[in-house]
């Protein structure tokens, strides 16, 4: 059991929770990610940790309520307890000096962004962040982007906040303007997958950190399973992070769908009661 | 194996006055005329429709006590032979014959510290009773399996369950990573022995695959439940949701101040075949199909979060008892039909004969010498049909069984909108990856010396699947009673 320290609301549905986990404050690393469960019925999610606190021995989950599990989570207040929490999951980030970065968060995946974005400019890299979104409010964490980045590009579909358009409009923009060493894309696998088909452009190296279905989260279930260079990996123990540019986004994007039918009558399920 | 009891121990049991009396009572020949019991079952028809009911109902006290008079109490016992925990299998069985239920559990847990569980899921048949000497007088084994679960159902039903006592504390601190059946063998027998003892687990329930792996209909999890409660009596310690090697580090061990670490983290990523359409939707590992069903709930009734996909052809490859389990489940999930793939003959199944013999009564189709080519999918990437390779077999081969090749050119189409592929597992990487120093093998297991289960880490012991690759519930337990003895030398040390 896991106490909830604060709540923050960035939108309507995307919440961000600080969360007690001192051994998981103390050794988590960039790009890891934990398994939570609400309830003794609950399902297991993956979440990635977008920060945490040694001090506090807190970590920080960064939340778009989507289905059921997602919303059961948000909707627990300060005080309240997540019945299971373990991590950290996944291998961390290879982080080291680079050059210059490119850092493309899509939605929330701003969050899990984060803490890689911290780690790459204390090992020195240059970093320029793109923080895309359908519209304004859909932009988090710009501030604490800002802190760990050179330079911040905000895009969005509408046009409400900063530059119109999608991610890649801000990533050919900012290749156009200085040789990039490195990009990490995170986001909707749509997004991820076409931020990944500008960067092989410019064979600039990319990673891309994938947040597929997942049961155990451990490298039991296979659940999770990837074709990545034409081989199958695990991305709860192999990843979550692999060479975007090797990555079959298109089976990544079926396979999310597998349980689409059974996600679409829980929730209707759930929200009337 | 563990020699518990020497020659000379196990005749000065045989020799007791009551046990003389109680041999005296009926002649070897009369014993030898009595016909071994059935295991009263729930019929095909029933069972299918229900999860949690366990098939085998368990023997009543008279079965029981009948089965036990067929017992010839042997004086030199090839039974013993076969357990690899050393239970003193005549003792045992010869006081249930003279009623005293509670001696026989009592005797059993000397050596073996989950009774309801083994005597529900142990391969008896290559086993103790593999072993019975009624085999070689052309008469059917005792069935020693129902009546060590009788004695240990016996026990807990009767709510009185004991916990075995424990030696003094002796201020050393041992942990377990995992708490499948060589982590609870382990943590039974070092905590008998004084130790304080940590099971951390990865999950968030306790018991490893006797939770997650084997079905309520073969294993209920309350009996499981029981056993853990037991432990937990005797003071073990029980951490769920820690991953050694993740949120705990060897180095944050050693801070905790563990002297000794027992690895028991079994089995990992489940293979797959490597074929054309395995990753389309609705194949899936039976490691995924079990722990969905059996861990998370799902598909049982109202309230579980966790979704799982049903089909209505369903198809599981591979001839073991995670096939069996995960054949039979799909039953019970309602699959109008369940095919069981397998590329070798029926009389090489490796499953345990009476999980065959429970599945092709409830119904499941053996397609026995055949072997999955390839999935097809339809239109938004679900699974539609298997294309099988037909099979025949050839010379035997390394492990002694006639090796299956195909039948050049022969191929068979079935539909399948949901394949379960039970082809085995590699060992849980998260160890060998994140203990510096252990030696691991080519197939990630831990390296552990044969009689003494230590690792190249000499204050680190391992056992059951992580050392083994596959192995069954019994054979993890005596690598964890194996482990136990000798960490125990060690430490003393």
């Amino acid at each position: 059991m896991n106490k909830i320290v604060a709540k923050e609301y960035f939108s309507e549905n995307v919440v961000r929770l600080e969360i007690e986990a001192p051994l998981i404050a103390k050794s988590r690393k960039a790009g890891n990610f934990v398994i939570v469960k609400i309830g003794d019925k609950g399902e297991r999610i993956p979440l990635t940790i977008s920060d945490a606190s040694i001090e506090k021995g807190t970590i920080d989950l960064v939340v778009q309520r989507i289905g059921v599990s997602s919303r059961k989570l948000t909707d627990l207040n300060v005080g309240d307890y997540v019945t299971d929490l373990v991590g950290p999951l996944g291998r961390a980030t290879e982080i080291e000096n680079f050059g210059t970065v490119l850092a493309c968060g899509g939605g929330v995946g701003v969050a899990p962004l984060l803490p890689i974005v911290e780690a790459m400019k204390k090992a020195g890299n240059r970093v320029i962040s793109i923080l895309a979104a359908r519209s304004k409010d859909l932009i988090i964490l710009e501030d604490q982007m800002r802190k760990w980045s050179d330079e911040v590009i905000i895009m969005t579909d509408d046009g409400s906040y900063g530059e119109q358009g999608n991610v890649t409009v801000g990533m050919e923009k900012a290749i156009a303007k200085e040789k990039i060493d490195k990009a990490i894309v995170i986001g909707p696998t749509i997004m991820m997958k076409f931020a990944s088909l500008t960067t092989k452009k410019y064979e600039i190296p990319t990673v891309a950190s994938l947040n597929t279905i997942m049961v155990d989260g451990t490298g039991m279930c296979g659940a999770c399973r990837v074709t990545v260079d034409g081989k199958t990996k695990f991305v709860c123990v192999d990843g979550p992070e692999f060479d975007a540019h090797k990555i079959d986004f298109d089976e990544v994007m079926t396979r999310m769908r597998a349980y689409k039918t059974e996600e679409a009558e829980a929730l209707a399920a759930f929200n009337n009661k | 194996m563990i020699t518990t009891m020497t020659k000379e121990e196990i005749l000065a049991l045989r020799n007791e006055p009551w046990r003389d009396e109680l041999r005296k009572k009926m002649s070897p020949k009369d014993r030898g005329a009595l016909e071994r019991v059935k295991m009263p079952e729930l019929t095909p028809d029933y069972r299918v429709k229900t999860f949690t009911e366990e098939v085998q109902q368990g023997l009543t006290k008279e079965m029981a006590v009948a089965e036990a008079q067929r017992c010839l109490d042997c004086a030199d016992p090839s039974c013993m032979k076969g357990c690899p925990v050393g239970i003193n299998i005549p003792t045992f069985v010869k006081q249930i014959e003279n009623e005293d239920f509670e001696g026989a559990i009592a005797t059993i847990k000397k050596t073996s510290s989950l009774p309801a569980v083994c005597g529900r899921v142990c391969p008896q048949e290559k086993q103790c009773e593999g072993n019975c000497i009624k085999l070689k007088m052309k008469q059917k084994p005792v069935a020693i399996g129902y009546l060590e679960r009788f004695a240990a159902d016996y026990e807990r039903e009767s709510g009185k369950m004991k916990a075995p006592e424990c030696a003094a504390k002796n201020g050393k601190k041992v942990c377990t990573v995992g708490s499948g059946p060589s982590a609870l063998a382990f943590a039974a027998d070092m905590i008998k022995l004084g130790y304080d003892v940590t099971v951390f687990e990865a999950l968030h329930e306790i018991g490893g695959v006797l939770k997650y792996g084997i079905p309520e209909f073969r294993l209920p999890n309350s009996v499981v439940d029981a056993e853990i409660d037991t432990l937990r009596k005797m003071g073990v310690n029980f951490q769920p949701n820690t991953i050694i090697g993740k949120t705990i580090s060897y180095e944050q061990l050693h801070e905790m101040g563990f002297d000794g670490i027992f690895v028991g983290s079994g089995a990992g990523l489940p293979r797959f075949m490597n074929i054309p359409g395995e990753n389309l939707i609705g194949v899936m590992s039976s490691n995924e199909y079990l722990t969905r069903i059996n861990l998370m709930g799902a598909g049982r009734g109202q309230g579980f979060d966790t979704p799982v996909l049903k089909g209505k052809n369903v198809v599981v490859c591979g001839g073991g008892n995670t096939a069996m389990d995960s054949a039979r489940t799909a039953k019970r999930m309602g699959a109008e039909t369940v095919t069981l793939v397998y590329r070798r003959g029926l009389d090489e199944l490796p499953a345990r004969a009476e999980e065959v013999h429970h599945a092709m009564e409830e119904g499941i189709d053996f397609h026995v010498l055949h072997n999955p080519l390839e999935y097809h999918g339809d239109e938004n990437g679900r699974v539609k049909e298997a294309v099988l390779q037909v099979m025949e077999l050839g010379e035997p081969d390394a492990s002694g069984r006639r090796s299956p090749v195909p039948v050049e050119g022969k191929t068979e189409t079935i539909p399948a909108d949901l394949v379960v592929v039970a082809i085995g597992v590699s060992p849980n990487p998260i160890i060998p990856t994140n203990f510096k120093g252990l030696e691991i093998s080519k197939k990630g297991t831990i390296v552990v010396g044969e009689e003494t289960m230590q690792s190249a880490v000499s204050d680190v012991f391992a056992g059951g699947d992580i050392v083994r690759g596959g192995a069954t519930v019994i054979l993890a337990m005596g690598d964890g009673r194996k482990a136990a003895a000798n960490m125990d030398e060690y430490l003393k040390k």
